[in-house]
């Protein structure tokens, strides 16, 4: 039975019926309570939910169906034809059902509405005005309860308003698939609780509070701090990640009080992470920037825009005038989708350069050709994820990655058994979803999914067989995976999409913010692409010019005089620390454009340059899918900050250059450029030569990042960061018993530059031996600091109790 | 109609000594119905058990062969046969002896009744206060499996039956076929949605038959003296012998067999009589959760039919009879306090009607009682009858809506007096209410901007 009427595919065969003597024609297996939605009619409801299982408990949405003895449950009953159905708008004995039953709900219902965070949007607080009486019959005593009670840090649970409809334990159950929230006890004393010795741990927490019907759930964040008739609400798109969710921002007096899941069924559904519900305090918090700052003596003091602007302007201009090649641009993946157009021109036009990299990682040559071009393909869609009979992820970790997109696997595996096959040295949070997990060395990916591509082995002939299967493929992903996974994709008729985990990646690349790439998967050494471009932008450079390796290299060497860093901490997040030091320390002129004082800011930067968040400006996010969605300013920023575009518009103004950074502009511009006509083709090799290889004893590290960490968009985020999971080092077990490790031991990770971090071990059966996974993005400092200069990880372990001095062990920790 | 009156049946071997065990359990008759079984086709097990009209002892009456018809079959799943042992309804005493005294019964019955509807795998549900029974059973299992009547190969046949005693955890919604289902497989007992019913998605979504044990315990008679032999008794509708259990105001509680359609007042006569100097006043015939009836039916046939058609229900076979001594709003009460406590919370009217319903009798036991409450009863008990998610919230309503269409004057009188007139329960005056909440009121007050 599907739950929603959205939810059956295909053209099935319509059910007509009448309700409350209107003739409605359904598709068969359509709940009641649906049906009676496409007229209009709202039955009332408490358990129901479209998205969850129907379970019948709260009894509220009775309706009478003529022939039944008894009143009929609409959420849980499907149509049928010539079914006749009233509603309490024609039926006494439903009107009398539901007062009935409202008047239960209410009997050990506090009735504190006018202290309630409910209160003005709560389900039962409507239905008791609409369908209930006036007065209580109920004079007896009510069930007290302890309360609040915290069901994780950032979730308190009042027993006494709930109303038990299993809506939230139902959530954990079927859709997160965190069952730690569960009914206890029975009769009046049924409540929600969690295990006593099992922490309610979930990535998605957030969402019981809002499809809670009741204000039996509220968030430590919003709690007692505003009324729903009391907020602005504002349409927003998540800047969290790639995933693309739609958000409410509510804000009340220009501050931001809450943020929740906005419907759009074809992204994120009803849902969204705890991360990007709670994730907004990083603009109020004390390291939010707020001012322009220079650094006079080794020491950053406040400073006036022209002026910060007119040293940054110098410093470029002189760096110009020195030759070729001594400015550079790094964008991270943090910039909306206009502001990444116009900072791609400025790159080429203003400083007339291709030395630009919006990614962190240290990637490989072959990366930018495949990069550019996917950028002008299709991607696979969240739709085609969620109907595909077998889903292949390779060097991904949705739930860690792009939570929503995890929900979606989730859903696929629930409903219709999806198979998921896991590619990558670790099956991670998948594993209990996942059909197989085909093991493969770091960075060796690409080789497997060729041999898939061929059909090889019970994998690849499962996705021979399946119709449209799906090829999903992660930032994380070895050498020359973009290209094997989109031949796997096309060999199998399936569809390809790669997932890169921060929210303007898919942007960045389609607006060109990758050396040797232009807008629209063009590249910058075809000529035709070029005079493309040209046309708009006018004269180009012809060569392609340096990634971030290849950057920082040169940077390091001396060869670089100012790097423009837009919205990227490359101290902490670039592929490796030392070779990011190295450069920041070397290069005479670091200005840095960013939302809040970073390592690299606090360590490098001469010039800091505040920007707007994404909350505080208005523009367009291309989620991974390549969707593009716009979002609206929901609240006023500090007031000394400008948006991206608005600081690299008065940047190039100084040089000389007038590019217009008006939104509709941007966006005419883009719409304009479009796509390549013709993608080109992908050009990565497969071979295994990416894969990295274990020398001696040291193990091959993969960093795999963590959903909540120590970035600064976590900043002030207490509650939520108190529910990250630690971070560990995953090991297999015969490494770990070839070093006396055993879990839950202390382990000293010690890299090739001598650099060493303390991590609790875990051991990890499905880990591929000879390597290790690492929490990326979660300790202090991060793991890339045991990278050596090419990115590279290979670490020698040790139980910490035998580490011998030399490399001092740094203390390892969440946030501090 | 057959034969009426006190028979020993099903409770033939009760007295036997040893039959507990499985030598004993063969010379008088044991497993001969197994053997008898092996020779037939599952569909002719089927139309024996549908011949005799046997009809389901849980409670619900439903016909056992007809149960076994609809279990579905070429699924490609495995079938499970669950024996609901689970007895927990107020005043309902008859599985249990059957299961400490002739347990193989239990277990012929079981393995006969998987060969009807293709199940190689049975499971004894069993309630956990049953130690004895338990012990027994877990025993007579044992010996079957010994002897070859259970296990890979049962009685050289070719056929397998397996035989998993589950002793539960104490809950009376157990008793719920679905519930008891999802308690089997380790979850939390509440009742499932249906459909799909468990005849096609019972344990682990495979289909399944759950019977009581009286049901199943039948069956081996059957295939020994045929379906004619069990019509001999009771009515058309009604057919065959039935366990039942006598308590309350009578001289000999304890267990009985009778034929369906013996009347109400010689069951109570075979049961010693009313206690000395007592009368009978009402009585409920299958256990707590069927109406009450009064001494004006004690000439009722105790058959399916008659009892129903009077209003109530013949339920368990649990017969409950109470003289004027007793106040009836005091065995309401305590009737309520059960359902209240027994409520498994699922759905709302079950959950926070019988938690409404027994603060209001109590009131009205304890003297406290308001003329308005005897109509909120009513009414707050037609809120739940129907509404609520399985029969349990239905039987809640059953003692407090018959009590007081017969008894309208006792509750009265409790209100009228301020206290039991019977002396049942002492006055109590120190019963917290809660004065009426207005929601103009607090709505006046959001108006108002709070404070």
């Amino acid at each position: 039975m599907s739950a929603a009427g959205a939810g059956v595919e295909g053209a099935e065969e319509l059910v007509t019926l009448t309700i409350d003597d209107i003739e409605v024609s359904v598709p068969a297996g359509t709940l009641i309570i649906r049906a009676a939605e496409t007229i209009g009619t709202i039955v009332p409801r408490f358990c129901d939910h479209p998205l969850l299982d129907p379970v019948g408990a709260c009894r509220q949405c009775v309706v009478e169906v003529e022939g039944q003895p008894k009143p009929v449950m609409s959420c849980t009953v499907p149509v049928a034809p010539g079914m006749v159905v009233r509603t309490h708008l024609t039926s006494e004995v439903a009107r009398r059902g539901q007062r009935g039953t409202i008047e239960f709900l209410l009997v050990n219902h506090p009735l504190d509405c006018p202290m309630c965070d409910k209160g003005g949007e709560c389900p039962l607080q409507d239905q008791a005005l609409e369908h209930g009486a006036n007065t209580s019959r109920f004079i007896d005593q009510k069930r007290r309860y302890d309360k609040p009670v915290a069901v994780s840090p950032q979730i308190l649970l009042d027993r006494e308003r709930c109303v038990l409809c299993a809506r939230c334990t139902r959530f954990s159950e079927q859709i997160s698939g965190d069952p730690f929230i569960e009914l206890f006890e029975r009769g009046a004393l049924e409540q929600v609780a969690i295990y006593e010795d099992e922490p309610y741990e979930s990535y998605f927490s957030g969402n019981v509070i809002q499809i809670c019907p009741v204000g039996a759930l509220t968030s430590t964040s919003y709690r007692f701090k505003a009324r729903p008739f009391d907020v602005v609400t504002t349409p927003s798109v998540c800047d969290q990640c790639s995933a693309g969710c739609t958000l409410t921002v509510q804000s009340r007096r220009g501050e931001i009080q809450r943020q929740l899941a906005r419907t759009n069924m074809a992204v994120n559904e009803e849902w969204s992470c705890d991360k990007g519900r709670f994730g907004f305090t990083h603009l109020t918090a004390p390291a939010r920037l707020t001012r322009p700052a220079l650094r006079r003596d080794g020491v950053l003091v406040d400073a006036g825009w022209g002026e910060a602007l007119g040293v940054a302007a110098r410093a470029i201009t002189e760096a110009m005038a020195a030759g070729p090649g001594r400015v550079a641009v790094v964008t991270g993946s943090r910039l909306a989708d206009e502001d990444a157009l116009l900072v791609s021109r400025y790159v080429r036009t203003v400083l007339a350069s291709d030395d630009v990299d919006f990614r962190t990682t240290l990637a490989t040559d072959d990366e930018v050709g495949d990069l550019t071009a996917l950028a002008a393909r299709p991607s696979a869609s969240y739709d085609d994820v969620g109907a595909a009979p077998v889903i292949v992820v390779a060097g991904l970790d949705p739930e860690e990655e792009v939570p929503i997109l995890h929900l979606r696997l989730r859903k696929a595996w629930r409903k219709h058994t999806a198979r998921i096959v896991v590619v990558g040295p670790h099956a991670g949070t998948l594993a209990p979803i996942a059909w197989r997990h085909v093991p493969t060395a770091p960075g060796a990916e690409a080789a497997v999914l060729s041999a898939l591509a061929a059909g090889e082995g019970e994998v690849g002939r499962a996705l021979a067989e399946a119709e449209r299967p799906a090829v999903l493929v992660g930032e994380r992903a070895g050498a020359g995976s973009i290209a094997a996974g989109a031949a796997l994709a096309e060999a199998v008729a399936g569809t390809f999409g790669w997932v890169p985990r921060r929210a303007g990646a898919r942007g960045a690349l389609e607006a060109g913010l990758v050396a040797g790439a232009l807008p629209g998967g063009r590249r910058i050494d075809d000529a035709a692409d070029r005079a493309e471009l040209e046309a708009v932008w006018g004269p180009l450079p012809a060569a392609p010019g340096r990634d971030l390796a290849a950057i920082l290299g040169a940077a390091a060497a001396g060869d670089i005089d100012v790097l423009h860093l837009i919205g990227v901490d490359l101290a902490r997040d670039a592929g490796s620390a030392e070779l990011a030091r190295a450069a920041l320390e070397r290069v005479g002129t670091v200005i840095v454009q960013d939302l809040a004082r970073t390592d690299t800011i606090v360590g490098h930067a001469d010039v800091v340059l505040p920007a707007t968040a994404t909350q505080e400006r208005a523009g367009t996010r291309t989620d991974w899918e390549g969707r593009a969605q716009r979002f609206s300013r929901a609240v006023d920023g500090p007031e000394l900050v400008l948006d991206d575009r608005e600081i690299v518009g008065r940047l190039a103004a100084l040089l000389g250059h007038r590019l217009d950074t008006d939104l509709e502009s941007l966006r005419a511009e883009r719409e304009r450029l479009g796509r390549r006509a013709t993608p080109h083709p992908f050009t990565g090799t497969t071979s295994v030569a990416g894969a990295q290889g274990a020398s001696g004893e040291g193990l091959v590290g993969v960093v795999r990042p963590l959903l909540l960490g120590t970035g600064t968009m976590l900043a002030g985020a207490d509650d939520l960061l108190a529910t990250a999971r630690t971070p560990v080092v995953l090991v297999n077990p015969a490494d770990a018993a070839a070093r006396g490790l055993s879990d839950g031991d202390e382990a000293v990770l010690t890299g090739a530059t001598g650099a060493a971090l303390v991590l609790p071990v875990v051991i990890a059966p499905d880990l591929v031996p000879g390597a290790v996974v690492l929490p990326g993005g979660s300790t202090v400092p991060s793991v890339t600091v045991l990278a050596d200069g090419q990115g590279r990880i290979a670490v020698t372990l040790a139980p910490a109790q035998d580490a011998v001095s030399g490399a001092a062990p740094v203390a390892v920790g969440v946030r501090a | 109609m057959g034969a009426t009156g006190e028979v020993h049946v099903l409770s033939a071997r009760y007295d036997v000594p040893d039959v507990h065990t499985i030598d004993v359990y063969e010379q008088h008759g044991g497993y001969e119905g197994l053997r008898r079984a092996l020779t037939m086709a599952p569909s002719e097990l089927i139309d024996l058990v549908k011949a005799s009209g046997l009809r389901g002892r849980g409670g619900a009456g439903f016909p056992t062969g007809l149960k076994w018809s609809f279990v579905a079959q070429g699924t490609g799943k495995p079938v499970y046969l669950v024996c609901n042992a689970d007895e927990g309804e107020p005043g309902t005493f008859k599985d249990r002896p059957l299961m400490e005294r002739d347990p193989h019964a239990l277990v012929e019955g079981m393995i006969v009744g998987g060969l009807a509807i293709g199940s190689e795998q049975g499971y004894i549900y069993l309630r956990g206060e049953f130690a004895f029974a338990g012990r027994r059973l877990a025993a007579a299992i044992r010996e079957a499996y010994a002897k070859g009547y259970l296990g890979a190969d049962v009685m050289g046949s070719g056929k397998r039956y397996d035989l998993t005693l589950h002793r539960a955890a104490g809950a009376y919604i157990c008793g719920e076929e679905t519930a008891l289902l999802d308690s089997l497989e380790g979850r939390r007992g509440q009742p499932r949605l249906r459909p799909p019913f468990p005849a096609s998605h019972g344990l682990y979504g495979c289909p399944t038959s759950v019977n009581n044990v009286e049901s199943i315990a039948t069956v081996p008679y059957l295939l020994r003296h045929g379906a004619e032999w069990f019509t001999q008794w009771g009515t058309e509708k009604s057919p065959g012998v039935k366990l039942t259990c006598i308590s309350g105001e009578v001289a000999r509680p304890g267990n009985y067999e009778f034929a369906l359609g013996t009347p109400i007042r010689d069951m109570i006569e075979a049961a010693g009589g009313m206690l000395e100097g007592r009368e009978v006043r009402f009585f409920c015939p299958g256990g707590s959760s069927t109406p009450m009836l009064t001494a004006e039916h004690l000439d009722l046939p105790y058959t399916f039919e008659d009892i129903q058609g009077a209003g109530s229900l013949l339920g368990t076979g649990a017969l409950m009879v109470y003289s004027e001594r007793t106040c009836v709003v005091d065995v309401t009460l305590r009737f309520t306090e059960f359902y209240e406590h027994e409520s498994c919370g699922k759905c709302t009217p079950c959950r926070e009607g019988g938690f409404w319903l027994s603060q209001i009798l109590r009131r009205i036991e304890t003297g406290n009682g308001r003329r308005e409450d005897l109509d909120l009863l009513l009414e707050l008990c037609g809120n739940i009858f129907g509404r609520s998610f399985c029969a349990l919230g239905d039987g809640m309503t059953s003692p407090i809506v018959s009590s007081l269409t017969h008894f309208r004057e006792d509750y009265e009188a409790h209100v009228r007096l301020g206290r039991c007139p019977l002396g049942v329960t002492p006055p109590r005056r120190d019963l917290p209410t809660l004065e009426p909440v207005r929601a103009e009121a607090a709505l006046a007050a959001i108006a108002g901007g709070g404070a």
